[in-house]
C-alpha cells in the first residue's frame, strides 16, 4: 500500500499519532487530491491484481480439464469403464480400479464419519477445559497437517501387519479414515461453534438435557457445515495414492472385490501405473482414467452442494 | 459466532454459484465430447487400430492370442482356484501382468492372480515376510534379502524370465555420436565428472565444444542400480549433476527435444519413440565392437554390458498349491513366454532356456546362482547351468 511520503517521517507521539490512526481527513494532508487520486489507482490496482490472481487458478484449470479431455476422450469408452486392465491398451479398462475406490469410499465414510463427528461432539458440548481436552486439540491440529505417506507407514504396521489384515479393501479403508479424520473433526468443531449460543440457551431454557439440545438443535444446525467438512475429506481419500501405495494396494487386479477383507485397487493407482508405460496408446488411456475420477470427484461435490443447500434452507432462525 | 438470518441466504446463493460453475464445467466437457473424437473418429469404432504406434502389431494380435491359446494344458486348468499374489520390480511388472491376464482367462477365472509393484527391493521384502508368492526382480536376490528369507524359513526357486536392454540414446539432431566406449560412458557418467566434465570434446576430442545435457533414471530404480554397476563399475555410484527421473517417458521427452541431450532407459522405450530418438551403439571393449541393442544382439547377449535378465522368485512352499504351481508353469511355457513378452516390449529367451527354466522348477531346486551378487558378465547358461544354493 502506498503511502504518502509525509507519512515516512518519524513522528512525536501524541494526539497527531492518534488522528493518523483514526484516518485523518485527507484534505488536511500535504498534497491534498493528488494523494486521493493515487490512493484510488492505487485501490484498483489492488483489484485488478486480485482478479488476476482469481483468473490463473481458473486458467489452469480450464487449460488441465481442456489437455485432458482432448487426450482422453476418444478412448472413454463404456468397454472402458465396464473392462479389467490388460496388456493391450485398446482392451484395458477401469472396472476393478474404480469399483475398488467406490469401496474403499464407502468403507472409509463408514469409518471416518461416525467417529469424527462424534469426537467433535464431545470436544465442543462436552469436554471441558482441561490439560487433556488441549492435548487432545493440539494434536488433531497437527494430526491434520502429518504428510499422507505417514500415515500408510502407520496403516502398514499397525492394519496390516499387527492386527494381519493383508492388503484389504479394509486395512486400506482403515487407513484413509485415520488420514481424513482429523478434517471432518476439525470441521465439525467448526460447524457447531457457528450454532448462536441462544439457540441453545433457549432450548436448555425450556428443559432439555444436554444430549437432546445435542441431537434435537445444534446438528440440525451445524449439518451444512459438517457436510461441507466431510464431503471435502471424503475427496481427499478417493485422490490420495502415496498412503495406500505403501501398505501394498495393487496394480493389477481382474476381478472385483467381494468383501472387505479382499485385495484392491484404486483409480489413482491404475492411472500412475499406464502413465508410466512406454506405450503412448496407455497415456491416452490414463487420460481417460483421470476423466472417470474428475467425473466421480464433481459428482461428490455436486451431491454436497445439494445437500447443503437443502439442509440450509430447512433452517429457520 | 453471530449468525444473522440472511447468513444463511447467501450461503445458498453463494453454492448454487458454484453448482452453477460445476455445471458449466460439465457443459464445457460435454461441449468437448463430440468434437475431440473428430480427429480419430476411425479409431473410435474399431479400438484394435489405437495402436498407430505400433501398425506392424495389430493387425497380427488377434492371430498371435488365437495362436498361444493352445499353450494350455487343457482341462485341468478350470479345475483349480485359490489366489496367487505377486509383487516386485516395476520392470518384471509388464510380464507378470501378461501372465496374469491370460492364465487368468485360461482358469475361467476361478483364479485370482494378483500383481503389485513395490520395487525389486520392496518385493523382497514381502517376499521374505511371507506375504506374495512370487517376487518380480530385475537384479539377483541380495545377500542381506537371503538372509531375511532363510531367518523367515522361506525357500524359492530362482527363474530367469526374460532379457531387458538398457539403451543409451541421444537426440536424433545430434550428428556426431555413434558409437560410444563403455570407457567415455564412464567419464561421463562417474562420481568423478561431477562439475568438471560438461562438454562433448572432453570425452572425445573431435566432439564439438559444447555442453551436453544428461538424463537419467532416478536412484530408487533397479535401472539406476544396473547402469551404474555396468559402467562405472560400482552399484549407485554416479554423478549426481544430471536430470533424474524415475519416469522413463520424462526422459525420453527430455532427450527428444534437447540438440545435446545423452540419456539412459530402458529399450522398450527406445522402442516406442525411434523416430524421436537415436541410439548409441556400444563397444564393451572386449574385442566386440560396436553392437546396437536390438532384439537379436539383446538376446544373443552380444550387446553388453547393457543387457540383464530379469527374475522371479517363488516360494518353494507355495509351489505346494495347485494355482501356484500351475502359474509358474504357464509363465515358463514356451510358448507362452515367446509371445507374451515379446508382446510387452522386452526379449524373450530362446526356448531351450524355458525348458532349462521348467526343469528347474519341477525339480524344485531351491537357491540362487549368484550368491548375492550381480549378473553382470554372466554367460547366459550359467543361469541355468550352475546349482544354485
Amino acid at each position: 500500500m502506498s503511502r504518502p511520503p509525509a507519512d515516512t517521517a518519524p513522528r512525536p507521539a501524541g494526539v497527531v499519532h492518534s488522528r493518523r490512526r483514526a484516518g485523518v481527513p485527507t484534505h488536511r494532508r500535504p498534497g491534498g487530491t493528488a494523494w486521493r487520486a493515487r490512493r484510488k489507482a492505487a485501490g484498483r490496482a489492488y483489484e485488478l491484481l486480485c482478479l488476476a490472481a482469481t483468473c490463473v487458478g481458473i486458467l489452469v484449470l480450464l487449460v488441465l480439464l481442456a489437455d485432458i479431455l482432448r487426450r482422453g476422450l476418444p478412448t472413454l469408452t463404456w468397454e472402458f469403464i465396464s473392462s479389467f486392465p490388460s496388456r493391450f491398451p485398446q482392451q484395458a479398462g477401469i472396472k476393478a480400479a474404480l469399483v475398488g475406490s467406490l469401496w474403499l469410499l464407502a468403507l472409509t465414510a463408514l469409518f471416518a464419519v461416525p467417529t469424527g463427528i462424534a469426537a467433535g461432539v464431545w470436544l465442543e458440548e462436552y469436554a471441558r477445559r482441561t490439560w487433556l481436552s488441549r492435548v487432545i486439540e493440539v494434536n488433531i491440529a497437527n494430526l491434520a497437517g502429518v504428510p499422507s505417506i505417514i500415515y500408510g507407514l502407520l496403516g502398514l504396521g499397525l492394519f496390516v501387519r499387527t492386527l494381519q489384515l493383508q492388503r484389504s479393501l479394509l486395512a486400506g479403508a482403515l487407513t484413509m479414515a485415520l488420514l481424513v479424520l482429523p478434517i471432518i473433526i476439525i470441521s465439525t468443531r467448526e460447524a457447531i461453534r457457528a450454532v448462536p449460543r441462544s439457540q441453545r440457551e433457549g432450548a436448555y431454557a425450556l428443559g432439555a438435557t444436554r444430549s437432546q439440545v445435542v441431537w434435537g438443535i445444534v446438528l440440525p444446525a451445524a449439518l451444512p457445515g459438517m457436510l461441507t467438512g466431510i464431503i471435502l475429506a471424503l475427496s481427499r481419500a478417493i485422490g490420495e495414492t502415496a498412503p495406500l501405495i505403501t501398505i501394498g494396494a495393487l496394480t493389477f487386479i481382474a476381478f472385483l472385490p467381494t468383501s472387505p477383507l479382499d485385495p484392491f485397487t484404486v483409480l489413482p493407482i491404475q492411472i500412475f501405473n499406464w502413465v508410466s508405460r512406454p506405450q503412448p496408446a496407455f497415456h491416452a488411456i490414463a487420460a481417460s482414467g483421470i476423466i472417470v475420477l474428475l467425473v466421480v470427484l464433481l459428482s461428490m461435490n455436486a451431491l454436497a452442494i445439494y445437500l447443503r443447500d437443502r439442509a440450509r434452507r430447512k433452517l429457520q432462525w | 459466532m453471530v449468525s444473522h438470518p440472511d447468513e444463511a441466504t447467501r450461503g445458498a446463493t453463494l453454492s448454487r454459484r458454484v453448482a452453477g460453475t460445476l455445471v458449466g464445467l460439465l457443459v464445457v466437457a460435454a461441449a468437448c465430447a463430440p468434437a475431440a473424437p473428430q480427429p480419430s473418429t476411425a479409431a473410435q469404432p474399431a479400438p484394435a487400430q489405437q495402436p498407430a504406434a505400433r501398425p506392424a502389431e495389430a493387425p497380427q494380435e488377434a492371430a498371435k492370442r488365437a495362436a498361444q491359446q493352445p499353450a494350455k494344458p487343457g482341462a485341468d486348468l478350470r479345475q483349480i482356484s485359490g489366489t496367487v499374489k505377486i509383487d516386485g520390480s516395476s520392470t518384471v511388472f509388464p510380464i507378470s501382468e501378461a501372465m496374469a491376464e491370460e492364465f487368468q482367462k485360461a482358469t475361467g477365472g476361478k483364479v485370482r492372480v494378483t500383481v503389485g509393484i513395490s520395487g525389486t527391493g520392496g518385493g523382497f521384502k514381502k517376499f521374505c515376510s511371507n506375504e506374495t508368492d512370487v517376487s518380480d526382480a530385475s537384479r539377483p536376490i541380495l545377500q542381506a534379502e537371503i538372509d531375511a528369507c532363510k531367518k523367515n524359513g522361506i525357500s524359492y526357486v530362482e527363474l530367469p524370465v526374460a532379457f531387458d536392454g538398457l539403451s543409451v540414446v541421444v537426440s536424433p539432431r545430434n550428428t556426431f555420436v555413434d558409437c560410444m566406449k563403455v570407457s567415455e560412458l564412464k567419464k561421463m557418467w562417474e562420481p568423478a565428472a561431477q562439475g568438471k566434465v560438461t562438454k562433448w570434446n572432453q570425452i572425445r576430442a573431435e566432439w564439438p565444444d559444447r555442453k551436453f545435457n544428461l538424463f537419467g533414471a532416478g536412484a530408487d530404480s533397479g535401472t539406476f542400480d544396473y547402469f551404474t554397476d555396468a559402467i562405472n563399475g560400482k552399484e549407485k555410484a554416479s554423478r549426481g549433476d544430471f536430470i533424474a527421473s524415475e519416469d522413463d517417458n520424462v526422459l525420453v521427452q527430455g532427450v527428444a527435444n534437447d540438440a545435446d541431450a545423452l540419456g539412459y532407459f530402458g529399450y522398450a522405450y527406445y522402442v516406442e519413440n525411434p523416430g524421436r530418438l537415436k541410439l548409441a551403439k556400444i563397444d564393451a571393449e572386449k574385442g566386440g565392437g560396436c553392437v546396437a541393442p536390438s532384439a537379436e544382439t539383446i538376446a544373443s547377449g552380444t550387446y553388453q554390458p547393457l543387457s540383464r535378465p530379469i527374475f522371479i522368485y517363488v516360494k518353494l512352499s507355495a509351489l505346494e498349491r495347485p494355482e501356484v504351481r500351475e502359474f509358474v508353469r504357464f509363465y515358463l511355457n514356451p510358448q507362452n513366454a515367446g509371445t507374451l513378452i515379446k508382446q510387452v516390449g522386452y526379449i524373450p529367451f530362446p526356448e531351450r532356456l524355458y525348458q532349462l527354466g521348467l526343469r528347474r522348477l519341477e525339480a524344485k531346486q531351491a537357491g540362487t546362482v549368484f550368491a548375492g551378487k550381480t549378473t553382470l558378465g554372466v554367460k547366459l547358461d550359467d543361469l541355468f547351468v550352475k546349482t544354485p544354493s
